[in-house]
């Protein structure tokens, strides 16, 4: 396990009091809320960047927003880090806790408040599953657009914290533009409500600025999110090329020509390989990229749509085109895409990336990133949003084997900043977490981050809320 | 003293030296929206209007740079040229303010001012993807980028959207643009009353057939949008855009279920492109007075009780656009604030900004909803985080 990443100092006043801490929460919370034997805490201990791990004091799972400001009102009044949970499904290590904090899970606070169809809004608590959403208005013909791969398991009160996005997001935009409101409680137990079913909110946008957060200003407990009514039908196609660099190049005419598709997938050849032996998609083997475009709409607007993608990647030297042909083939087709990270973690560990380029450096990053992994003898597969940037190169090492773990750290680190000097940034839609907190000054200024860190004490003075995430633990005011 | 900087370093300098003699500043644009909010109590101003030109523009790519001067009227010209727009479509102020000059397109994301297609595109602070700004202490600071998805660290763009010069100086944006729409068409109908209107606009948006604007402009206004060639009563008008068969095709569909229930018609690109435009400028109160107009945001079912409840007790003349949930309001003679603001928390909540009204008006009514205590108290405090000297604008939000 590689200790490149280093956690706060545990705050020894808070580790004597751990029995103390113990015995208030469990008053304060319901039967059932706590968990404080070592067992317990275990499966707390990572989430899903799994190279690091660090068993928490104890964990609360607060049935209501009530309980969770009781927590936390707690925790600030003796100066306990709390570290907020969702599923757990975090890529950049966003809900590893720490071993003086109090984790609060928000699992056991899954309901859905209230669906109204006229007005296209469902208020719903944190711990709702992103899917499950989709699914409940699904019959009545919308559905909640932001759509991350680990849907299925992650939460909403995640989404909203790591402003989360997916494959979707290319057309209906990520989590912060679809969220309208949320109740939260701050560090000191106070509860507020921001935005609500208007579209928007008087005074700063602190919606917006409390979506991304990364649990760092407070616990969102409830949200409102936008309701888009399905389109009329949907249709991805395959394009497979014989080179990165044409795949590269056709994504970026199609986005240049106005035509906006609702997703634009890249896979290289690796990616195709490990996908198609999970999920049987049918993917074609014999192509070095690979690129799902989906269109949605009327019958006459998809074929008019696909008959001008078509013939841009004719343009670019297209090999395969694949469309599919039923319901069934377009969901096969996803599900191999959306299986990428499960798929992988079969074959090997691996650590995900999550750069964003501007389109016009695709290719360019794409190249040099296999440079910069041959150079660390890795292996590596990439599988990502090609329509708006967001690169997914899973750098695979051997968790196992300390060097290899280091290897793959910094090759990883090489790759994020190589998206940096090519005009884009360290995270597109997984944070920032611990993972790539120590390369903040590679995007950012000091002075910058001061004034990022000055914005995070306006609402958590006491810097109790997911303390070691975000920001280099150096430079940090002095408290 | 009016300050002009010609360079983010000068804006900087000013700022550094304004901030230590604790001198307050009226940061402004083009000055088109200068009645905005309440008063500012500066005895020196500071315009962007010097710090002005498109940075880059990569059409390609779907993205804008300029620094904050930069007059709308240029950025507006370069997208046409390349067939794209924003696609938030940002309402000009200068009709219903009375003002004159440019508006720039600092001054748009300073007021995170957004138009009829807010409804699916987003507002502005949607499409801000970068920013670069000088603090009340006189520091340069960066955030976001210029990529479409972007995490890294917290997001002072939207912060800063819509701060309205309280925060920083705006001295350079990255944005989103889109693609125009190859066609667009408008579907009428006429004679519903506000009710009927706003359940038969809630079921034209849970169809799929996208709609992209969705406004119902009252009897009394009707006839500042639209002709007299059309049937009597009030018009609720829906827009479709995008490739031609598919708009076609989709304001058949429309026009069909509105048919049921109101006498339909179709308007073509060019009138919808001239009602659009006019809905967004607020037309019918562009009218050269002081009376008081008000931009209320509510949930989009709830407009019409808002507006029925206000016709009650006082006169008061509205139109709606985001399917109800923007209602614009121009009083006859008094503001009624109080009342306003109490019946929109009778509805289930919004807010009300007043937009307009004489001086007298405005020194003793709150231009912006007043937020509850916990959330009044975070914005002070992240205020003071980013101009402890109290420099920026004071006054003006709050």
């Amino acid at each position: 396990m590689p200790e490149t990443i280093a956690f706060l100092e545990p705050k020894p006043s808070v580790l004597a009091r751990r029995h103390q801490i113990v015995e208030d929460l469990t008053d304060i919370l319901p039967p059932g809320c706590l968990i404080s034997e070592k067992r317990g805490l275990v499966p707390f201990e990572t989430d899903a960047f799994i190279a690091y791990r660090q068993v928490p004091l104890a964990v609360a799972l607060p049935e209501t927003t009530a309980q969770v400001a009781a927590v936390l009102k707690y925790c600030s009044r003796y100066g306990i880090p709390v570290v907020p949970r969702g599923a757990g499904t975090s890529l950049s290590g966003g809900a590893i806790p720490q071993s003086d904090a109090v984790v609060i899970g928000l699992s056991k606070m899954s309901g859905i408040l209230d669906i109204d169809f006229a007005n296209r809004t469902a208020t719903v608590q944190a711990g709702v599953t992103n899917i499950n959403i989709s699914e409940a208005v699904s019959a009545d013909g919308f559905f909640y657009a932001p759509d991350p791969s680990s849907q299925l398991a992650c939460t909403i009160g995640g989404n909203i914290g790591m402003n989360s996005g997916g494959a979707h997001c290319l057309k209906y935009g990520v989590t912060t533009n679809n969220l309208l409101g949320v109740k939260m409680v701050l560090f000191d137990g106070t509860v507020i409500e921001l935005g609500g079913k208007a579209l928007d909110a008087p005074g700063y946008d602190l919606l917006g600025l409390v979506c991304g957060s990364e649990g760092q200003l407070g616990i969102v407990t409830e949200a409102t999110v936008r309701l888009l009514a399905k389109p009329e039908g949907s249709r991805p196609v395959l394009f497979g090329f014989m080179s990165s660099e044409e795949a590269g190049s056709c994504v970026a005419e199609v986005i240049g020509s106005g035509i906006i598709p609702v997703a634009i997938e890249f896979m290289d050849k690796p990616a195709i390989g490990i996908c198609e032996a999970f999920a049987q998609a049918g993917y074609p083997m014999d192509v070095e990229a690979l690129l799902i475009v989906e269109v949605e709409g009327s019958e006459a607007e998809m074929e008019a749509m696909l008959a001008s993608i078509i013939a841009i990647a004719r343009r670019h030297g297209v090999a395969t085109i694949r469309e599919s042909q039923s319901a069934a083939q377009a969901a096969l087709i996803w599900k191999g895409r959306k299986s990428a990270f499960g798929a992988t973690g079969r074959i090997a560990d691996y650590i995900c990336m999550d750069g964003t380029v501007p389109l016009s450096q695709l290719s360019y990053v794409l190249k040099k990133t296999s440079e910069i992994i041959d150079n660390y003898g890795l292996r590596v597969a990439n599988v990502f949003h090609a329509g708006d940037g967001n690169m997914h190169p899973l750098i695979l090492y051997n968790i196992n084997d300390p060097e290899d773990a280091a290897r793959a750290e910094a090759a990883g680190n090489d790759i994020l900043k190589l998206c940096v000097d090519a005009g884009g940034c360290l995270t597109g839609e997984h944070g920032v977490g611990i993972e790539k907190r120590d390369l903040m000054l590679h995007q950012f200024t000091q002075v910058d981050l001061n004034q990022q860190m000055a914005a995070r004490a306006a609402f958590d003075p006491q810097w109790i809320m997911n303390p070691s995430k975000v920001f280099p633990l150096e430079g940090r005011p002095v408290a | 003293m009016n300050y002009e900087p010609t360079s983010e370093m000068e804006a900087a300098d000013m700022i550094r030296q304004a901030a230590g003699t604790e001198m307050p500043l009226a940061i402004s644009g083009g000055g088109t929206r200068a009645g905005f909010g309440n008063r500012v109590r500066a005895a020196q101003a500071l315009s962007t209007r010097k710090l002005s030109g498109i940075l880059s523009y990569n059409p390609a790519e779907m993205t804008m740079s300029a620094r904050a001067g930069t007059p709308m009227r240029e950025i507006e010209a370069a997208l046409a040229g390349n067939r794209q727009m924003l696609a938030f479509e940002p309402m000009d102020h200068r009709g219903v303010m009375g003002t004159s000059g440019e508006p720039t397109i600092g001054g748009v994301f300073a007021a995170n001012v957004s138009g009829p297609r807010r409804i699916t595109a987003g507002a502005a602070r949607d499409h801000l993807l970068g920013i670069r700004f000088i603090n009340g202490s006189g520091e340069a600071i960066k955030s976001g980028g210029r990529v479409m998805k972007n995490v890294t660290g917290l997001d002072l763009v939207k912060l800063l959207c819509g701060s309205h010069g309280t925060l920083g100086l705006l001295t350079e944006v990255t944005f989103k643009v889109l693609p125009l729409p190859p066609a667009a068409a408008t579907i009428v109908a006429f004679g519903l009353d506000d009710a009927q209107a706003a359940a038969a606009v809630a079921h034209a948006l849970a169809m799929t057939v996208e709609v992209s604007g969705a406004a119902h402009l009252t009897e009394s206004v009707r006839y500042r949008f639209v002709g007299t060639s059309h049937p009597e009563g009030a018009a609720t008008v829906l827009r479709l855009e995008g490739l031609p068969a598919s708009v076609a095709v989709r304001a058949e569909k429309l026009k069909a279920a509105f048919a049921q229930v109101a006498p339909a018609t179709v308007l073509d690109q060019d009138a919808t492109e001239k009602l659009w435009r006019d809905i967004r400028d607020v037309k019918p109160y562009a009218d050269g007075t002081q009376k008081p107009l008000w931009r209320v945001s509510v949930a989009p079912t709830a407009g019409h009780q808002l507006v029925a409840a206000l016709r009650l007790q006082t006169g008061v003349d509205a139109f709606y656009d985001w399917q109800g949930g923007l209602v614009w309001l121009r009083m006859e003679a008094d503001a009624e604030s109080e009342m306003l603001r109490r019946f929109i928390k009778g509805i289930g909540g919004g807010h009300a900004t007043l937009v307009r009204a004489s001086d007298a008006v405005r020194a003793v009514t709150p231009a912006f909803e007043p937020e509850p205590a916990p959330v009044a108290a975070l914005s002070a405090r992240l205020k003071e985080k980013f101009d402890p000297y109290g420099i920026f604008n004071p006054g003006k939000m709050g």
